[in-house]
């Protein structure tokens, strides 16, 4: 754990170990996806759960699952305009998983399946497919254009269309390394914190005085980090809106 | 009245939102996050993304055709003006028909 041999042991928190005892080792069923599971299941419970009642005036639960379709629906609305409708409930259930992730990695003994490049590639490769399936769905071989701004002198070809190919490429790679590198340094800060506390506490008279002050740390820095789970999905989502708008009006 | 009033004003901004009405002119709602650090962290990123893009795809080429630092270095130096060209999207969004 945190303090053993009297080290600051940041990083084993986001070790992979077998979920499930025996059965979970003997299908490589990790912890990660036993949280992604347990996120699918909140999602869905949550959601189910607030529309269920259908009252004209919301409770507690309907109210909050109205907001993040409300949220969601103007944002995907003023990204990509009307005909973005249509992508909502991609980019809404990428929110929600990417949401959940991030805040239920928050909780004691929890872990953050966000944190992990696989996890967060995955998904950013998966908007990379869908949102160049959709422009070439729709604009045929007109997509290929893209890489070529209509106007320029054709000599810089060579020039505009690797530099032009390589930027899009990207857009998976950062989308993926953006939301992975803010979880991994908050996770990492937070028991390095921790840490100190637990260190500071041991030592004689003065220390557990001093240990106040790590933890006061540690009290504002979840509070940032809650903020920060939530900008992160935002962002993620937005990113993903911006995508599509690209793929849908192409220009 | 003006009851009335309020509520056909309501209804049409309602219908509005919704894309039944065309509107004067279209909001471009939910724009990222500002704050020089977030700016600041994002742009990193994005060279950062597109050397790495630019690299992977020069050394896979090469790897494909065996010659090894050559396309590598091509495409390094093409992902670095990715890079840039990214931070400029960043900064400057393009325009068109939003």
């Amino acid at each position: 754990m945190a303090a053993e041999g009297k080290t600051i042991d940041a990083l084993s928190q986001f070790e992979l170990t077998h979920a499930f005892g025996p059965v979970g080792a003997a299908v490589n069923f990790t912890q990660s996806n036993a949280h992604m599971l347990a996120a699918a299941v909140v999602i869905v419970a949550v959601m189910a759960m607030g529309i269920a009642p259908r009252a004209v005036v919301p409770g507690r639960l309907q109210a909050m699952s109205e907001m993040f379709y409300e949220f969601l629906e103007n944002l995907v609305t003023g990204q990509v305009g009307h005909e973005g409708k249509r992508y909502f409930p991609f980019v809404f259930t990428l929110f929600m998983f990417v949401l959940f992730g991030n805040v239920i990695g928050l909780l004691p003994y929890a872990f953050t399946y966000t944190s992990h490049i696989a996890v967060t590639f995955a998904l950013a490769a998966l908007v990379f497919i869908v949102t160049t399936g959709v422009a070439l769905a729709l604009h045929g071989r007109k997509f290929f254009g893209y890489f070529f701004p209509e106007g320029a002198p054709l000599w810089l070809a060579p020039i505009i269309v690797p530099v032009e190919v390589v930027s899009y490429l990207s857009r998976p790679i950062s989308l993926s390394v953006r939301l992975f590198a803010n979880m991994v340094a908050g996770h990492v800060l937070l028991k390095v914190f921790a840490t100190f506390v637990v260190l500071l506490g041991g030592l004689g008279v003065v220390g557990p005085v001093m240990a106040v002050l790590p933890l006061s740390v540690n009290v504002l820095l979840i509070g940032f980090e809650l903020l920060v789970a939530f900008l992160q999905a935002y962002v993620f989502a937005i990113l993903t809106s911006i995508y599509l708008h690209d793929a849908v009006h192409l220009h | 009245m003006s009851e009335q009033n309020d509520f056909e004003r309501r209804l049409s901004q309602a219908r509005q939102k919704q894309g039944l009405e065309k509107t004067p002119q279209t909001t471009a709602g939910g724009a990222l996050p500002g704050g020089a650090w977030r700016i600041g962290l994002r742009a990193g990123t994005e060279v950062v993304s597109a050397l790495i893009a630019g690299g992977g795809l020069g050394w896979l080429l090469d790897w494909w055709l065996g010659s090894f630092p050559w396309l590598f270095l091509v495409f390094f130096v093409v992902g670095g003006a990715a890079g840039v060209l990214n931070v400029y999207r960043l900064v400057n969004p393009r325009s068109g028909a939003r």
